[in-house]
């Protein structure tokens, strides 16, 4: 006899399906709070370990073979040094790449190549930009293990990254804005330079602090070209008293960053180590986020402000 | 005498001229700007030319010392002792085992976020949980490795008291959690590409949410979601600082997750940090081992790219 014919059969199949479908939403729901509890427990368990060194001395102390002296301010100057070149050479270059493929390139062969090419360097493991830094930066071109050397590599991590975001900027403008511009006579860079950019500067900042925070994260590509656990001393500093008043030496100074510093202390076997380690863990995520914050604060901004 | 009345007292022609002038200029910056554009995008080709002629470089050097038949078949990977061996398969187990138990927790993880987002969540959750996943994956590594090593290692070991403090599961779970949000995120943005057609046809014929989930959305995303899988796996095997800490670095060549191993990542941090010289037998291993990686994410990254591009198939 078939199901059809009998009423209270398909009022149970139908529970029976309406039960499921309620475990599936309490089943999806658990695994996401496991994800956050995950989160949370992160966050709690660095807090609480590395409670106690969070303080003043820590944020502004060398490191010291002794753990409870030891500060993490040469890791803290030398992140930001390296974010500095890092930035410096992705911003340009990643920004130009993105202008050109979304505005300017033609549909051939040479433009599916850098696509499809640019699409897998995102993929591609950091510690292979490591190893690209330590053959062709360190050894080949000579930079050494410096601040200029660290700060090329992560800005080639994060260079899919930006062409990414600059892409989507560029391409939620809409192209009336365009045809308006060359309708006066206007050249192409005029309209990307007076119009494009600016009303996408949000959505390619966005991207470029999230850039910037994945690469402040980074730890793998560093340690390979030789970024020194023990740095007891700061980069020269960039602005002097006396003439020339600037100076790039800092760009060759061996230096050391956030991760680094972070690992070194983790990979320690002694206790009071584990614990600095999770005072520079705190410190670190709490850069990261906050650059993330930012990041969604500015877009969120010009979201609002610009409404085509 | 102010500007405009200067520029009425011009003639003409050199009004004519000026104007030339501004319009020649503006078309050479556009011609060069053109130019520099190109070159912006095409640098993205020279930082792969560079990758593969390092790597290809220093492993031709390698594999004049060890032959590959050593290399992948011998099961000890000692290069920097007296007695060296060269097999990089100890790496690939610890690399492979790993992954697996990460893949364990991101793939039904992953999915079934994925699933209860796009077709179960309403919108305000959907907004509250996605900045949540983003965070998850912008904790910086390193983090993660010492939460593997110091949080949930002593976890495990109330549970299983003979775990050795390095080991592959913790390392591997706490790594699959990390890939949650890309797994998730990719197999979200597949199933919202079928087409709500596809959904109310299957709701019409009286299926709930779960079966429309299921027999619908989940088949009709198919590609987009194995490539999803695939891009985790790629995530999985690259990873570096989570393995290097948590893991262990002694090379054994095992399938159990439960004993500690090195991975090929984890393998290339210690040996950077030993300082090995230029040049030596020791810096070559680094540059053969990173090539087996990168031609292993990269054969990962062109079938997941391949299987993405079919999401965009017409149904």
């Amino acid at each position: 006899m078939s199901v059809a014919a009998d009423p209270r059969a398909i009022e149970r199949i139908a529970r029976a399906n309406e039960r499921r479908d309620a475990a599936f939403a309490v089943l999806g729901l658990l695994v996401l709070f496991v994800a956050l509890l995950v989160l949370t427990a992160l966050f709690v368990d660095l807090l609480i370990d590395g409670w106690p060194r969070l303080n003043w001395e820590f944020l502004t102390g060398y490191p010291s073979r002794f753990a409870h002296r030891a500060g993490i301010l040469p890791a803290i100057v030398g992140t930001f040094a390296v974010m500095l070149v890092t930035a410096a050479a992705a911003v340009p270059v990643g920004v130009l790449s993105g202008v050109y493929l979304e505005e300017y390139a033609p549909r051939n062969w040479l433009t599916t190549v850098i696509e499809i090419n640019i699409n897998n360097l995102a993929g591609v493991p950091s510690i292979i930009y490591g190893l690209l830094a330590l053959g062709l930066l360190v050894h080949q071109f000579r930079l050494g293990e410096s601040i200029l050397a660290a700060g090329i590599t992560l800005a080639l991590l994060i260079l899919p990254m930006i062409i990414v975001a600059t892409r989507e900027a560029l391409r939620a403008i809409p192209s009336a804005v365009r045809e308006a511009v060359y309708a006066l006579g206007a050249t192409k860079w005029q309209v990307m330079w007076h119009h494009i950019l600016p009303y996408s500067t949000g959505g390619i900042l966005t991207g470029v602090i999230m850039g910037l925070a994945r690469a402040i994260g980074e730890t793998a590509p560093v340690i390979t070209i030789g970024a020194l656990t023990f740095i007891a001393f700061l980069p020269d500093p960039p602005f002097k008293a006396e003439f020339p008043f600037v100076s790039f030496e800092w760009l060759t100074a061996p230096f050391t960053v956030m991760p680094i510093q972070m690992f070194n202390w983790v990979s320690r076997p002694q206790a009071a180590f584990a614990v600095n380690a999770a005072a520079a863990g705190v410190v670190l995520i709490v850069m990261t986020l906050a650059m993330n914050a930012a990041a969604i604060v500015i877009r969120n901004r010009f979201r609002r402000r610009v409404r085509w | 005498m102010n500007v405009s009345t200067e520029e009425a007292a011009l003639s003409a022609a050199e009004l004519r001229r000026r104007e030339a002038v501004h319009l020649r200029r503006a078309k050479a910056a556009d011609a060069v700007m053109r130019a520099v554009l190109f070159a912006a995008a095409a640098f993205s080709i020279l930082v792969t030319l560079g990758i593969v002629y390092v790597l290809v470089k220093e492993s031709v050097a390698f594999f004049r010392h060890v032959p590959l038949s050593d290399f992948f078949t011998d099961t000890q990977w000692t290069p920097l002792f007296a007695d060296a061996h060269y097999g990089i398969l100890p790496l690939l187990a610890g690399t492979l085992v790993t992954s697996a138990v990460a893949l364990v927790v991101a793939i039904p993880g992953g999915t079934i976020s994925a699933i209860y987002l796009s077709e179960f969540a309403g919108a305000r959750v959907r907004e509250a949980v996605k900045p949540v996943l983003e965070l998850l994956a912008g904790v910086p590594t390193v983090v993660f490795g010492y939460f593997a090593l110091l949080f949930l290692t002593p976890l495990l070991q109330r549970i299983h008291p003979n775990l050795p403090t390095f080991n592959m599961l913790s390392a591997g779970l706490v790594m699959g959690i990390m890939i949650i949000p890309y797994v998730a995120s990719i197999s979200e943005d597949a199933m919202r590409a079928v087409p709500k057609a596809m959904r109310e046809g299957s709701y019409a014929m009286g299926a709930t949410r779960l079966q429309t989930a299921l027999r619908v959305v989940v088949p009709g995303a198919f590609s987009g979601i194995a490539g999803a899988y695939i891009l985790g796996m790629s995530r999985a095997v690259g990873e570096t600082m989570v393995v290097a800490v948590a893991a262990g670095q002694q090379p054994n060549f095992t399938f159990n997750p439960l004993e500690g191993a090195a991975t090929i990542t984890a393998y290339i941090v210690q040996v950077s940090l030993g300082d090995v010289p230029h040049g030596s037998i020791g810096y070559q291993t680094i540059f053969a081992a990173g090539l087996t990686l990168f031609l292993v994410t990269l054969a990962f990254n062109i079938l997941g790219y391949m299987l993405r591009a079919r999401i965009r198939e017409v149904y």
